[in-house]
């Protein structure tokens, strides 16, 4: 039996975290198809039969798939999803947003944030913010994962698969959108960046994020924050690392002004390096970094930034 | 309009947790146990709610041991009107639970449903997708604003890219994220009076919904642990490190 993959992406392009779950299906053996439902996102299936490893593209483009809404998508991968032994979606928003739905409906359980693929049935996710690793094994007949994009490395590209286009679109008509305040921003991706820089309540306000991105647009780093940075307003939602935000393992991670709360080391402690810059020698951040300097920030950063 | 709030026993978010040593699980003895995070978050928007004269009842559910009277009482000191215990002795997968709320759902025909958007235990923020979808409603999962009105709810949802607004039709289930409100502290007067309000228990095999699981836990071991580093005393020394040793930049 074939896995099915729910992309993720923004119509035009896939994002990075769909090469990644296909790199976890791999390792379940199996055709892989993945469904890319959006609106006029032919050029986001083109991408997605390129995937190494995809065998088909099933393409639902319709205005009810435009927004992405839970209750729409949902309905149409518990009609694809039938036939399917797996069922993969990123775990991003999006991810966690709609996979549930579809789980329940097919009356089986939600393995979230699946770190490790061990067997067919059998897969290994975090639990406690990380502070425990659990392997669970699954007897549903379908198994519905969402995968934790920092722990697979993406599939190349190169791949020709064909593309199939369906037709169904049924709007369930239980939710509508309204808007939405997107952040823009020229710096990569949190969740596909090599080097991100982060600030927490150290940083005092919003302004003060200025000198973090003299850095960041040095080392072409993305900025994050932990939660008291966010909840103090300094910075939008979306630049929350941890346990209930985003989930990052870049090549470096510069933690500023953080204090390193178990709910925002379960968010990078899987970086390949962590720098600490933080005026308390006492922070726990310390105890996780593999440079750490005690330092006003508002000295240090400055100089580093000069210094790059 | 009746506010359903299911919520969660948990250990307490600033307990680092360990693993047992023949890994089948944490090991919770004389473990602090609190109200989950964001289900307190999930009673403190529903009694608003009430406060701002939009809902006529709290009422908060949960689902585990007897202990979890504990967390009840601690929702009914914030505000919630009645309780009602689903009592078992088993760990529930989030699909039983959603099973189990939906027949609460059915019965007690709530125009609202807030739910906080994952436990700080198993981590898994499922269960108010799963109920929404066995109950036919509509979902604003991940919520930092909730307005109702006219038969709708419109629900700001912390999305990866930013904010997105979505309007449902009611009755409809939302889930809280860290920024829907500041929860309110009981006070003593009101933890007096919620010893008084009614709690209903029930057991959790009565409703006739299968509580097994399919998923069965094989391991639960600690994470790897970082290696110690080192400390710099420069910016000088930062930067060299990083260069020559780490090779990162
Ligand atoms: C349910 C729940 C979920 C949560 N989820 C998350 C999450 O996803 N992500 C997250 O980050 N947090 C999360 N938290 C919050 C977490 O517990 C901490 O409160 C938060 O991470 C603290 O942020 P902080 O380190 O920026 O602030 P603080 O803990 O206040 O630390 C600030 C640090 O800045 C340092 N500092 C101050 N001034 C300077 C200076 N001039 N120079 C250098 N250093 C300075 C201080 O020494 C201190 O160490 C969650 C909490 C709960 C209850």
């Amino acid at each position: 039996m074939a896995i099915l993959i729910i992309a993720e992406h923004n119509h035009q392009a896939l994002k990075a975290d769909t090469a990644k779950t296909v790199a976890a299906a791999t390792k379940l053996g199996g055709d892989i198809h993945v469904l890319v439902a959006g609106f006029e996102c032919a050029a986001a299936a083109t991408e997605a039969a390129g995937l190494v490893g995809v065998t088909k593209v099933l393409l639902a483009d319709a205005a009810c798939y435009q927004h992405q809404l839970a209750e729409n998508i949902a309905a149409l991968v518990v009609d694809l999803g039938r036939d399917y032994s797996h069922i993969l979606a990123a775990a991003t928003t999006h991810g966690k947003n709609f996979l549930p739905r579809v789980a329940a409906l097919l009356d089986v359980a939600q393995i979230s944030d699946v770190i490790a693929v061990e067997s067919a049935d059998t897969f290994v996710r975090p639990i406690y913010a990380g502070n425990a690793i659990a392997t669970v094994q699954s007897a549903d007949a379908i198994k519905v994962l969402t995968v934790r994009s920092s722990a697979f490395d993406a599939v190349a590209t190169g791949n020709s698969a064909s593309v199939e286009a369906i037709s169904q679109a049924t709007d369930a008509g239980l939710s509508v959108f309204v808007g939405e305040e997107l952040t823009k921003s020229e710096r990569p991706e949190l969740t596909a960046a090599k080097i991100i820089i982060s600030g927490g309540r150290g940083m005092q306000n919003g302004d003060n994020f200025k000198l973090l991105e003299g850095i960041a647009d040095k080392l072409n780093a993305a900025i994050g924050a932990s939660r008291a940075a966010v909840d103090a307003g300094f910075v939008p939602n979306d630049m929350q690392v941890g346990q209930t935000g985003k989930i990052v393992a870049p090549d470096l991670y510069i933690a500023v002004g953080i204090s390193g709360a178990i709910q925002h080391l379960a968010g990078m402690k899987d970086s390949k390096v962590i720098v600490a810059i933080n005026k308390d020698a006492e922070a726990p951040i310390f105890q996780v970094a593999d440079y750490g300097l005690v330092a006003d920030l508002f000295v240090a950063l400055p100089e580093l930034e000069a210094k790059l | 309009m009746k506010i359903l709030v299911p919520v969660k026993r948990v250990v307490d978010y600033n307990v680092k947790v360990r693993v047992k040593a023949d890994q089948t699980g944490i090991d919770l003895a004389n473990v602090k146990m609190s109200l989950n995070p964001f289900c307190e978050i999930a009673v403190e928007e529903a009694v608003r709610l009430k406060e701002a004269g939009i809902a006529t009842e709290v009422v908060v559910i949960s689902i585990g041991q007897t202990s979890a009277q504990e967390q009840l009482r601690t929702a009914l000191a914030l505000g919630a009107d009645r309780a009602i215990l689903l009592e078992t002795e088993l760990n529930l997968d989030s699909l039983q639970v959603a099973k189990l709320l939906a027949k609460v759902v059915a019965t007690e025909q709530p125009q609202l449903v807030i739910i906080g958007k994952q436990a700080i235990d198993s981590d898994n923020n499922q269960t108010g997708q799963m109920l929404a979808a066995l109950t036919g409603m509509g979902q604003g999962t991940f919520a930092s604003k909730v307005v109702v009105a006219d038969g709708k709810v419109a629900v700001t949802r912390e999305i990866d890219g930013g904010l997105q607004t979505v309007s449902l039709n009611l009755p409809a289930v939302v889930s809280t994220d860290l920024r829907l409100n500041e929860p309110r502290y009981a006070s003593l007067p009101n933890i007096m009076k919620a010893k008084k309000k009614p709690l209903e228990v029930v057991a959790a095999d009565s409703f006739g919904v299968s509580l097994q699981s399919q998923v069965k836990t094989l391991k639960v071991a600690a994470p790897a642990v970082r290696q110690a580093g080192v400390m710099v005393d420069s910016v000088d020394a930062l930067v060299a490190k990083l260069k020559q040793e780490a090779k990162v930049i």
